[in-house]
């Protein structure tokens, strides 16, 4: 299927199954990641702590995908939530709704946050798979649509995040 | 479509040097950037890594840039000496011109104190609370690291201009009852995610009457509803706060929102129906009446945090104990929330006080608020708290069990040694 570049803004058009680990509304960033790892800044070791405190049992393989409601990440400016998920190869994340400051964590390192209505139809184990703005729920049969991106942050995630976007401002701005 | 403005927007048209309105994406101007030792050394690495090609690796304004310690003060491990090592450097090799170390107290107590904050500004802070600036009339807004990584290099950010949603809040605070209680109560009543993508706008009567202090409190939680700002229009009160800090200010009165201004929302209350509020674990707008949870046993009360840790905060939590001990098996740490307000608060005979009543008194910092400190609670322990987060694991296990009110409920509630109406004691 065609899909134009800026698509891949999303999720890359890889053909792989995740298997989606589900949470409630109002998913806080302490329960993401804990404020005494907050003294770590590398992805991998943070990744050890996600969801340390609410769901120990949370050892997802990379290519699985979170799963939640309203309102995902509210709370802290901690990019250490958004970049815990990343370390531990979560593939996107998936909810009705995000919260503000988690949303641009997520756009800006390049971890894809998908707003997804139906996200409440995915229950927890389900397989599915993820591949530009489809979701195909394979253990239910069923198929969703996420919301696109505003066309200004496509531009910053066609860059490659927002510290390439800045150094592409950089290097034009010294050039003059 | 109308040609009147909320002062958000007004705000954004100048920082993007043209007239924008709610819903348009702009590249705007950053007046200051604040980041802290928490969130500080991710955004070091992200400007080196933007600046990875250049020669000259500075920064956009070194007078610009204010970093402080205040989460993780004095280090209490390793890695968070290692971070304050980073950060160090960082700022000497930046010349960052206001570069406060262990001492100084909270960003979000220190950046408004020290005059880094004048109303009509778009300020930048990796720290979500950073909407409390919204108390001197300035556009506060949390962001992540790469966010500030960005803002090191370039001066500014890209931001979508927020709709506002208006509170009106007429009428007259009860006894014992603050602004703590009504920010709480819109919490409660707007939900945590009912400000999403927002700036929320504090108005009325009982918003003007009150005293910086408290307007800090109030802009401080407007995070805790999903509100990107928590902005009060500037006023005499203001202009008097800012002006013993920032020679020569000069309140543009123009600052204001328009008469025809466009809201997403408008909602009105009467203060003077208001109850002391406690928001109960573990979300914040988990909120009731202080009476629906009078008698709850508590464990810890801790006084302080960038929400209510300042002078008028232990005052008027001295005055509730009134001389009274902290009940037998609960304990109480309280924090001033910057080097000014310890020494007032040291000055008034404070601290004596509450170390007399078998409080501990820390030095300024967070403390407990973020849990990544001293002050935890063990599991099964339940936590009284002036601070801004009752989340499950906040302040120590996720066991525990937080809840949030005033300076005066936490204060009732120490010396009863279980959560008590101030009105009762």
């Amino acid at each position: 299927m065609a899909r134009k570049t800026t698509k891949k803004t999303v999720v890359e058009n890889r053909r792989e199954l995740s298997r989606a680990w589900k949470f409630g509304d109002d998913v806080d960033t302490d329960a993401i990641i804990p404020g005494r790892f907050l003294i770590i800044n590398d992805a991998k070791e943070l990744a050890k702590h996600a969801f340390e405190g609410v769901r120990p049992d949370f050892r997802p393989s990379p290519g699985d995908v979170v799963v939640a409601g309203e309102n995902f990440g509210c709370g802290s400016s901690r990019e250490h939530a958004p970049l815990a998920l990343k370390g531990a190869g979560i593939k996107c994340v998936i909810a009705k709704s995000f919260a503000r400051i988690f949303f641009r964590n997520s756009v800006n390192i390049g971890l894809p946050m998908l707003e997804c209505e139906d996200a409440g139809r995915i229950s927890d184990g389900d397989v599915l798979e993820v591949e530009g703005d489809v979701i195909r729920n394979l253990t239910k049969g069923e198929t969703y649509r996420t919301a696109p991106l505003p066309e200004f942050l496509e531009e910053i995630v066609r860059a490659g995040g927002l510290i390439e976007y800045a150094r592409e401002i950089v290097a034009k701005e010294h050039k003059k | 479509m109308s040609n009147d403005l909320t002062i958000t927007e007004k705000i954004f048209s100048r920082a993007s040097g043209r007239p924008v309105k709610a819903g348009d994406f702009v590249m705007a101007s950053i007046d200051r950037a604040m980041t802290h030792d928490i969130t500080g050394p991710l955004a070091v690495e992200g400007f080196y890594e933007i600046m990875r090609d250049e020669k000259e690796k500075k920064v956009w304004d070194p007078g610009k840039i204010i970093i402080l310690f205040d989460h993780q003060v004095p280090a209490d491990s390793l890695n968070a000496a290692k971070n304050h090592i980073l950060l160090r450097k960082f700022a000497k090799d930046q010349k960052i011109k206001h570069f406060y170390d262990l001492h100084e107290g909270i960003c979000h107590q220190v950046m408004p104190e020290k005059g880094h904050v004048l109303p009509g500004q778009l300020v930048v802070g990796s720290d979500s609370h950073t909407c409390a600036y919204g108390a001197v009339g300035a556009f506060g807004t949390g962001i992540g690291s790469t966010d500030m990584a960005a803002v090191f290099a370039l001066g500014r950010l890209w931001f979508r201009v927020p709709e506002t949603i208006r509170f009106e809040v007429d009428g007259k605070l009860g006894d014992r009852v603050y602004s703590k209680d009504i920010i709480l109560k819109l919490i409660g009543d707007v939900g945590a995610d009912g400000a999403r993508y927002k700036a929320c706008e504090y108005a009325g009567d009982a918003i003007r009457s009150l005293d910086m202090s408290q307007r800090m409190t109030i802009s401080n939680m407007a995070i805790e509803m999903g509100g990107k700002a928590g902005i009060i229009e500037p006023d005499r009160t203001t202009e008097a706060y800012v002006r013993q800090r920032s020679k020569g200010f000069k309140l543009d009165r123009g600052l204001k929102s328009d008469k025809g201004a466009e809201y997403s929302e408008v909602r009105e209350y009467d203060a003077g129906e208001l109850e002391p509020q406690v928001a109960c674990p573990h979300n914040v707008d988990n909120v009731v009446d202080v009476g629906k949870v009078e008698g709850k046993k508590i464990d810890q009360v801790f006084l302080g945090s960038c929400t209510n840790g300042r002078f008028e905060d232990l005052k008027t939590a001295a005055e509730v104990m009134d001389g009274r001990p902290v009940a037998k098996g609960v304990r109480m740490i309280v924090i001033p929330a910057s080097h000014t307000e310890y020494m007032k608060v040291l000055k008034a005979g404070l601290v004596e006080e509450f170390m007399n009543a078998g409080a501990l008194v820390e030095s300024p910092c967070c403390g407990p608020c973020m849990g990544g400190s001293f002050g935890l609670l063990g599991p099964g322990e339940v936590g009284l708290s002036t601070s801004n987060r009752n989340f499950k694991g906040r302040q120590g296990s996720p066991e525990a069990f937080v809840y949030l009110c005033s300076p005066a409920t936490a204060a009732a509630s120490a010396i009863k040694g279980k959560i008590a109406d101030p009105r009762s004691v």
